[in-house]
């Protein structure tokens, strides 16, 4: 996926204007967060949760290495494969190469983020391997040749005339905009892709140490088909998803589904325990875990260690008035809104994702909501200060701070800038007691007056004894 | 707090907002202060709370800033302004320094002196003798630092509930942030005006006649907002209402008297 985060900026004032996206953000914000809201309320526990689950994560990655280990005998044991990857270029190699080796046409695909994160599909596609994506989002996403715009709805940016426009293009049927009609058609055209595929590839929501187990949860049960028809079963997953135990595993799923959609449960929760044994009725005969890294382990015992918590639940987009304003394909790569303003730099350096973790009010609801508590606010911030110490703050703003900053280290001087600025201001406005317009300060009086101020600075008007 | 029961004596931290734009907010703040039992001072030496270095990322800016202001609010039993983003900001100062500097232990001192005024009129010092009137309905917004990281959300509403004649229409979405953001707003302008046209519309839509909030920076993005709509909803802080102190036209408004100012 072309990286297009440096253009933040210009990514958003298209997206503020596109009709279209703004009527599908308005669905999401009267989706999501409403649903989240009634589902918290019913449990009293859940701020409990919280704690706990962000103090059981805080424990697993310090001991990253030995739930990993454990993880990785218990696939083997189990009769599966585990493939370590640093890079994303090395998970992509090692997943075709699994692909070549059963002499994959077609592989069938799950919801997956991180398949998104090492561009996975293009890879195989380049590579002679044709990838199908049956989550239905994803399926729509595929046939607009388009990317995920949400984490877990990833066509949450369409509206129902644009996928009946994409289906009626691509299926040849007549157009319909009836919803059941076209989850049948998409349906249909499915089946015979599940059954043909020679490989199946999901990802995991968590791996599971005592086990060996992943799980993934969905809503459409497209991934139960994914990974138990093929032959071979494919896990591309990231190495902090692991957690010790099948109770830890529950503590994580009541907070997921009720964090992301609002659901109590999601309605498929489906475990993979290594391949197909002796007397099993269905299942593949091959099952590998590519266990990716890709940036990951650079940023334990660092100050964006925290990040790693996180479980892709997406309230935090969901409830972002940034997201909710210009949608998730102006922050210009894989992972959009305030987890993805933290994580994106990290994986595409910061030179390139610097503009993400600058988008930010620090309104702080996204860590009011996050179900593992990241400081998200905090984390934008240290990459700010990242891109201060590098000096890649833009020289207008580095320039602008440090004249600012000259007087507000020294009061008696600030007073004195006070005091000329409060005049200025009050000359400019005249008697109106605003201004409409302002040298230098487009960015305010393109859109808004500034209220002009209503007397001498306050400090002036205190020592002339006025009370 | 040591002395602190009859008579605290409090340190005002006026804002720079409050100090340029508002001084009436400073001095209604001092008249809800000394209508509270307090002792108020105004120390010479502060100047912003720091938090467009901190947010831009420049940390020794913002610790020398720190430094500068913790040293001029020692002594005090409190320290009070009209702002949960600029208090929220005095809050951030221990997590600057390092464990074993002498300035750590001083900003954790500062941060259990700092409050947001309506907050240290409620949990503090239990004071809500409100003796103030106000012709009309009003919304109050819910500034982000002071809801979330200070906790401020129902102890305006409590003094409000106390002014004579006032009835509080509440807004949809009272705690969505307006877009202003510091610095955000000049840096992102187009969705910082996606997001106080939100707002404008939440607040016209609740049918109120003032918007009022506790932070001049959300204050003036929104009545700059509102002028540039032509919406007939003026805006004030909270503390002219609660201390009475309306006489001086709402934020932005037009007869402000400027040759006895100039």
């Amino acid at each position: 996926m072309q990286i297009k985060s440096p253009d933040f900026k210009k990514n958003a004032r298209i997206a503020l204007q596109d009709v279209g996206l703004q009527k599908a953000l308005g669905n999401l914000k009267a989706g999501f967060p409403v649903k989240r809201s009634i589902a918290v309320d019913r449990m009293p526990e859940f701020e409990d949760l919280r704690d706990e689950a962000r103090d059981l994560k805080n424990h697993i990655l310090g001991n990253l290495d030995i739930y990993l280990e454990q993880f990785e005998s218990k696939v083997i044991e189990n009769g599966g494969h585990v493939h370590w990857c640093r890079t994303a270029e090395d998970a992509q190699k090692k997943i075709l190469e699994i692909c070549q080796e059963v002499d994959a046409k077609t592989v069938t695909k799950g919801k997956s983020m991180v398949s998104e994160e090492i561009n996975l599909n293009e890879y195989l596609e380049a590579n002679g391997v044709q990838p199908i994506e049956t989550d239905l989002g994803e399926y729509i996403l595929q046939l607009r040749e388009d990317h995920p715009s949400h984490i877990i709805a990833p066509a949450i940016h369409l509206n129902l005339e644009d996928v009946s426009e994409a289906f009626h293009k691509h299926h040849k049927r007549p157009k319909s905009d009836d919803p059941a009609v076209l989850m049948q058609e998409a349906r249909e055209m499915l089946r015979k892709k599940f059954v043909a595929a020679d490989v199946g590839i999901t990802g995991a929501n968590f791996c599971v140490a005592e086990t060996g187990s992943t799980i993934i949860v969905t809503n459409e049960g497209n991934g139960d088909l994914t990974q138990t028809l093929p032959k071979t079963h494919i896990v591309v997953t990231s190495i902090e998803k692991v957690v010790p135990t099948l109770e830890d595993m529950t503590l994580f799923l009541r907070l997921l589904a009720r964090s992301a959609t609002g659901q109590e449960f999601t309605v498929y929760n489906t475990l993979s325990t290594g391949p197909r044994r002796e007397g099993d009725q269905d299942g593949p005969e091959n099952f590998h875990v590519v266990l990716v890294d890709n940036g990951r382990s650079e940023m334990v015992g660092t100050e964006f260690q925290d990040m790693l918590r996180c479980i892709r639940c997406s309230a935090c987009m969901n409830h972002c008035p940034v997201y909710g304003s210009v949608g998730g394909h102006a922050y210009g790569w894989v992972y959009p809104g305030p987890m993805g303003s933290v994580l994106t730099p990290q994986m595409i350096g910061i030179e390139k994702g610097g503009n993400l973790p600058n988008a930010s009010t620090f309104c702080g609801k996204c860590e009011s909501v996050c179900p593992v508590r990241i400081p998200l606010p905090k984390l934008m911030r240290h990459w700010r200060e990242n891109e201060f110490e590098k000096h890649l703050t833009p020289s207008a703003a580095r320039y602008g701070l440090a004249g600012w900053a000259f007087f507000a280290k020294r009061p008696t001087m600030y007073r004195m800038l006070s005091k000329t600025s409060n005049w200025f201001l009050r000359t400019m406005a005249g008697k109106k007691g605003k201004i409409s317009k302002l040298p230098l300060a487009g960015g305010w009086t393109d859109f808004r007056d500034m209220p002009a101020p209503s007397g001498k600075t306050f400090m002036q008007q205190w020592k002339e004894g006025q009370r | 707090m040591p002395n602190a029961e009859h008579h605290p004596r409090v340190g005002l931290f006026v804002t720079c907002l409050a100090d340029m734009f508002r001084p009436s907010v400073a001095f209604a703040t001092v008249r809800l202060l000394e209508q509270a039992g307090c002792i108020v001072e105004v120390p010479e030496a502060q100047t912003c709370c720091g938090q467009p270095a901190y947010n831009s990322g420049d940390k020794k800016t913002t610790q020398e800033i720190a430094r500068q202001t913790i040293a001029a609010f020692e002594g005090f039993d409190y320290v009070v302004g009209p702002s949960g983003s600029c208090i929220g900001m005095l809050h951030y100062y221990v997590d600057l320094f390092e464990a074993g500097d002498s300035w750590k232990q001083r900003a954790e001192d500062l941060k259990a002196r700092a409050f947001e005024i309506t907050s240290f009129l409620i949990d503090v010092v239990g004071f809500d003798k409100i003796s103030a009137s106000f012709e009309g309905s009003v919304t109050y917004h819910d500034s982000c630092s002071g809801l979330r990281q200070l906790g401020v959300k129902q102890q305006p509403r409590t003094l409000l509930g106390k002014v004579e004649n006032l009835e509080l229409k509440e807004m949809e979405e009272a705690e969505t942030c307006c877009g202003f953001g510091g610095t955000f707003c000049v840096k992102y302008p187009d969705i910082s005006n996606r997001m106080v046209s939100n707002k404008t519309e939440y607040i016209s839509n609740s049918g109120a006649r003032t918007l009022v909030g506790g932070d001049l920076g959300c204050l003036l993005n929104m009545a700059g907002k509102l002028k540039r709509e032509g919406k007939e909803v003026e805006a004030r802080h909270v503390v002219e209402i609660l201390a009475g102190m309306c006489d001086e036209p709402a934020i932005g408004e037009a007869d402000y008297d400027l040759a006895k100012q100039l």
